[in-house]
């Protein structure tokens, strides 16, 4: 039988949104007996981050309303949960933890699951700016909203056309803002998807009345005394009474780095999701990982990768010997349109896109390598969402010709190559 | 005011009192287990998964054509299957039961 399961040992998880918490209760689930204890420097509840930018900024909902768990549960599960507390340091030969207030908190295992914070771009003026907010916290969301409320937002520079940058410009345009997206990139999406979905993206938010500006280098911010102009490098300017920053993130790696543990573009883990030290495992947004499937080392920012390595480094830590072997797969939701990834698509040389409905929000872009199905995303399109999954974990064949023949019924079967 | 009895892969059997909101934010927050809920609720990772009893389906109706096609994922899935992140609570589902997909 194993030693962490029925010599009750403490294992501390630094970081409790979606990777800490579902790793805490996955860790009980696998018979862990010793304590668990989640810090965090949020005070609120743990909750689920995707919709922020989603119906939760759209809504007036409390985040009681958003919980990844009940209060009673963390009870239940005996999972001690302290929240407000930053973690300064990692103690890794006496196996402590530091904590904000100089105190400490001794670990037999330690997870690390920081996240990311959002990029602040070295913008001049970004620090006097008013009302520009990032989104990544509740506390976030509950500036937007309040300044929403207040009556003066007319209008909102977004700058970033990343996924985070256009659901934010599409709930705050429900909210009747006046949005202006402004994307350093030729296109939005660039690096994450095709020229089709970027031209389809950007015409969804015209059809809303918001402006998605592509090859738009924000250099300056000057705000006067009601209002900011947002300065582009090609000398245009927009009126902002609200700015959203959405240009990414840093991953939270700092402690983990001066701690020694092996860094690189993240904090490096192997298949059970453990670092370059034995007893300390990292997991989620913060970790520089290997995809089996593609095998190749990548960093994610999904819900998916949180609980699957959450789920991994749990098992791991109560003597299995799990492999990390997991196909990403992502969403975001913008208006009425669905948008439903799976797969990773770098490295494709092909794309295909199938559309069976007369609705022209309704298709599937496939990307292929040569003859193999890297990714597909997936619009308002769940089958194709599902056949696309179900392609990729089998490495099953897809027949091109078929794929793009609207003759042939769109069914997994008639799909594949024979 | 709907009753609504979960019965888990563990056997447990849990009867939950809800007002309003979905059947699976009910589960997640009373810790039904086996009902994650991974995407808060917008019918796109299929963890809330659950098979409603056979009588029960006329207070639940059917699954709507994205959610049968996400409940495809699952090999497990039945003509019974429903996400339950996709069934909203009211007095009509009083008194369903329902089983947490394994
Ligand atoms: C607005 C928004 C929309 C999103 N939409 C989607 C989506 O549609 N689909 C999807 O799959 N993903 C989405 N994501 C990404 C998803 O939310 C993240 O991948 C996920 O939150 C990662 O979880 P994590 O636990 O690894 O990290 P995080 O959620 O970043 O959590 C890390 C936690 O660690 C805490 N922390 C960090 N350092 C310390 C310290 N030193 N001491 C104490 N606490 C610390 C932080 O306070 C934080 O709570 C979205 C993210 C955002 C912000
Ligand atoms: S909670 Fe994700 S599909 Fe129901």
């Amino acid at each position: 039988m194993s030693d962490n399961l029925t010599n009750p040992k403490i294992c501390v998880v630094i970081g409790a949104s979606h990777a800490g918490v579902n790793f805490a209760f996955a860790l009980r689930r696998e018979g862990w007996q010793g304590e668990i204890i989640l810090f965090d420097s949020d005070l609120e509840l743990p909750y689920h981050r995707p919709p922020l930018s989603k119906t939760y900024l759209t809504s007036d909902d409390g985040i009681e309303k958003n919980l990844l768990k009940s209060a009673e549960s963390y009870q239940r599960d005996n999972i001690s949960l302290r929240l407000g507390i930053t973690v300064a340091d990692i103690d890794r030969e006496k196996k402590n933890i530091v904590l904000g207030d100089g105190s400490l908190q001794a670990y037999d295992k330690l997870v690390i699951a920081t996240g990311a914070r959002p990029i602040i771009p070295a913008i001049l003026g970004v620090a006097t700016a008013k009302n520009l907010f990032p989104l990544r916290t509740a506390s976030d969301v509950s500036s937007i909203r309040d300044c929403m409320k207040s009556g003066a937002i007319k209008k909102v520079v977004v700058i970033g056309g990343g996924y985070i940058g256009l659901e934010t410009a599409a709930s705050l345009r429900k909210l009747g803002a006046d949005v202006t997206v402004l994307e350093r990139e030729e296109r939005i999406l660039s690096r994450v998807t095709a020229p089709e979905m970027s031209v389809f993206f950007q015409q969804l938010h015209a059809q809303h009345q918001v402006d998605v500006l592509t090859s738009k280098n924000v250099i300056s911010i000057e705000s006067h005394n009601e209002y900011n102009e947002v300065i582009c490098a090609d000398d245009t300017l927009y009126r902002a009474d609200m700015i959203i920053v959405g240009v990414g993130i840093h991953v939270n790696k700092e402690i983990a780095e001066k701690a020694g543990l092996t860094i690189q573009n993240g904090i490096k883990v192997d298949a059970s999701a453990r670092t370059s030290d034995e007893h300390i495992y990292a997991i989620g947004d913060c970790t520089f990982h290997h995809n089996l499937h593609y095998n190749r080392f990548i960093r994610l920012e999904s819900v998916q990768n949180a609980v699957d390595q959450a789920k991994v480094a749990a098992a791991a830590l109560c003597n299995k010997k799990p492999v990390y072997d997991a196909i990403p797969w992502f969403w975001s939701d913008q208006y009425d349109v669905k948008l439903q990834m799976v797969g990773l698509s770098q490295g494709y040389n092909q794309v295909l896109v199938r559309r069976d409905s007369e609705n022209d929000k309704s298709f599937s872009v496939w990307y292929f390598k040569d003859a193999i199905l890297l990714a597909v995303d997936a619009i308002n399109n769940a089958k194709a969402y599902v056949y696309g999954t179900k392609f990729i974990k089998g490495r099953q064949k897809v027949d091109q010709s078929k794929l793009v023949d609207l003759s042939v019924e769109f069914k997994p079967a008639n799909l594949l190559s024979e | 005011m709907a009753k609504i009895t979960f019965i888990t892969s563990a056997n447990e059997t849990i009867t939950l009192e809800g007002t309003e909101g979905s059947v699976m934010a009910l589960a997640v927050e009373n810790g039904v287990r086996g009902i994650d809920g991974d995407c808060g609720g917008v019918c796109s990772c299929a963890t809330c998964h659950v098979h409603v009893a056979p009588d029960d389906m006329d207070k639940t109706g059917v699954a709507s054509e994205i959610e049968s096609d996400m409940l495809e994922l699952d090999d497990n899935a039945d003509e019974y299957s429903r996400l339950c992140c996709q069934l909203e609570i009211s007095d009509a589902l009083d008194g369903v039961v329902l089983t947490v997909a394994k």
